[in-house]
């Protein structure tokens, strides 16, 4: 497949978590539309890997395969990811104990 | 690289005293000890002689300016705590935990002063973030803390989603993710590409909300506004510090390699106006002296942006002159409003008369901020200044930055005038003769930068 299919899917679901974020007032859905952006670049990324790939063939300059380092990316967004869930969801946790709600219209006291 | 092993190493280590000695002010010396060891270790290796050695490849790549920032930052982050650490100690009861976010922040501070890689740079800004959401959040009763943590996190990831997309896109478009891209070695890079230039945008408008820079500095007040005043401290000068470090580093590779294909300058130029414009304007209408300190942080940072759109040897020399002047006045600045009951303008009234030394040093600090002659804050300013002029382009940027300059003055010299010249009865936490000396130190060794600015830039070269 053209990597143009790859592209344009990613940058669907980009967008989509794009708009998510800016448009919904849920913190937790929020948070999943950023989980959503994340995936949409880790999608990009082995698109990317597969198009860039070319074997060394002998040649003593390259180390790696060049390509291959964005697989190795794509883990390093599902750890940090994962660490961003674990403090994300005690923040959103903390929160709720304190107004009972998970909607981002409350957060309106450090306005005045 | 010695940094970086060492600031996470002392962060383990004082996770477990955490549980190990119960001793509430035992920490704040412990901490004491890991960053002056910090400190040395990064002066020794400056010096060529490593603790460690470790091929990163070319991942992290240490420079003589990288050093010294370092060394920059641990020092500020050694005053920091010597001067408010007793703060620290009575905001919870999770004392140990806070230092060890702080040296987890100085970890990631330490591998964006050396990334060559988008990896890195990735990593680096994860590392200083997630520290500093929960650094936010630490007052966990009060909402405004509550409020700002959960404002914090969910626009820091939102700009990390822009962040990787844009270096996916980059990477799309040049096959590598090394910062200094061997172009022709490698055999693929056919020129500057649409999805270099797309991925360099998205990368620029995700550094720009980590520096808080206009139209991406909403989230910096409500921030540093309901963050408890002592991390606000730290988030607004190290961290910054730091975010412009890896923004000069990206600039001055990537950006004038696709410079052909772009004007980055006039990117920039309009980014710095609209920065001091809103930075300055809003801060004059601020009533509490925390918020005002806010809002004026956004206006240093359109100062600091100079480095960014000059990019020459002044740029680079006077960002660090930038980050150790704001540095230390701002966490002086934050030393004494966290002493106060009332941070607005009015608790600050007859400060001079109740508590002389720390008026006349606040005075220094503010006079710093605000880049009066004879302070560290002049000579900060006067070479981003020189750093445009010296490009010849863009002249009048000059003289829109010495207005805003001026304006500055008005807000800096509010809280003057309400220490020295209104009557009142400020209310102060108790102040111990510790405290007053290391304020009168701290202003001292800004009218020593201020004076003999030589004592940083003498580093760099030998």
């Amino acid at each position: 497949m053209p990597i143009q299919y790859y592209i344009i899917l990613a940058a669907a679901l980009f967008c989509i978590g794009v708009v998510g974020v800016l448009i919904r007032r849920n913190a937790i859905i929020i948070f999943m539309c950023i989980e959503l952006m994340l995936n949409s670049v880790n999608l990009l990324l082995v698109a990317f890997s597969k198009m860039q790939y070319t074997p060394a063939n002998g040649n003593k300059s390259l180390a790696l395969n060049i390509g291959s380092d964005a697989q190795i990316f794509v883990f390093f967004i599902m750890v940090v990811a994962a660490a961003e869930v674990s403090v994300g969801l005690a923040i959103i946790v903390m929160m709720y104990r304190n107004v009972h709600s998970t909607d981002v219209n409350f957060l309106n006291r450090l306005k005045n | 690289m010695n940094a970086i092993i060492f600031s996470a190493g002392w962060g383990m280590v004082m996770m477990f005293c955490s549980f190990l000695i119960s001793n509430k002010s035992m920490y704040r010396h412990i901490a004491v000890i890991g960053l002056l060891l910090l400190l040395a270790v990064n002066i020794l290796e400056s010096g060529g002689t490593s603790v460690f050695h470790v091929d990163a490849g070319d991942m992290l790549v240490y420079t003589r300016f990288g050093y010294v920032f370092n060394s920059i930052a641990i020092a500020s982050t050694l005053i920091y705590v010597l001067l408010t650490g007793k703060d620290i100690e009575r905001l919870g009861n999770y004392v140990a935990e806070y230092f060890v976010l702080i040296f987890f922040v100085l970890c990631g501070v330490c591998i964006l002063s050396a990334y060559n890689n988008l990896l890195m740079l990735f990593i680096g800004i994860e590392i200083l973030s997630i520290p500093l959401y929960i650094l936010t959040g630490s007052d966990k009763r009060n909402l405004k803390s509550n409020e700002a943590a959960l404002k914090y996190f969910l626009m820091g990831s939102f700009s990390t989603g822009i962040m990787l997309m844009g270096i996916a896109l980059m990477y799309g478009g040049t096959g590598t993710f090394s910062l200094e891209v061997a172009r022709t070695e490698v055999g693929l890079y056919k020129g500057v590409s649409f999805l270099e230039i797309i991925g360099l945008l998205l990368l620029m408008v995700s550094m720009c909300f980590k520096v808080s820079a206009a139209p991406f500095h909403f989230w910096t007040p409500d921030v540093y506004d309901g963050a408890p005043a002592v991390f606000t401290s730290f988030m607004a000068t190290i961290v910054k510090a730091a975010g412009f470090i890896a923004f000069l580093k990206l600039c001055s590779v990537r950006m004038t390699a696709t410079s052909t294909a772009i004007d980055w300058q006039l990117l920039f130029a309009i980014i710095i106006i609209a920065t001091l414009l809103f930075g300055n304007i809003t801060a004059i209408f601020q009533q509490s002296v925390k918020r005002m300190l806010a809002y004026s942080s956004i206006a240093q940072a359109g100062f600091m942006l100079f480095a960014l759109f000059s990019l020459n040897e002044y740029a680079s020399k006077g960002l660090l002159l930038y980050a150790a002047a704001y540095s230390l006045a701002t966490i002086g600045v934050f030393a004494v409003l966290v002493k106060m009951k009332d941070v607005t303008f009015e608790g600050f009234n007859g400060l001079a008369k109740t508590q002389p030394v720390l008026a006349a040093s606040n005075t220094i600090f503010l006079l710093s901020l605000a880049g009066i002659p004879l302070t560290a804050g002049f000579l900060a300013k006067y070479y981003m200044l020189a750093s445009i002029i010296s490009t010849g382009h863009y002249i009048w940027l000059v003289v829109v930055a010495v207005l805003f300059a001026a304006v500055s003055v008005y807000y800096y010299f509010r809280v003057i005038q309400s220490m020295y010249f209104k009557t009142g009865e400020p209310q102060t936490e108790t102040i111990t003769k510790s405290f007053k000396i290391g304020l009168v130190v701290l202003a001292a060794i800004i009218i020593i930068i201020g004076v003999y600015p030589q004592a940083i830039f003498s580093w760099l070269y030998f």
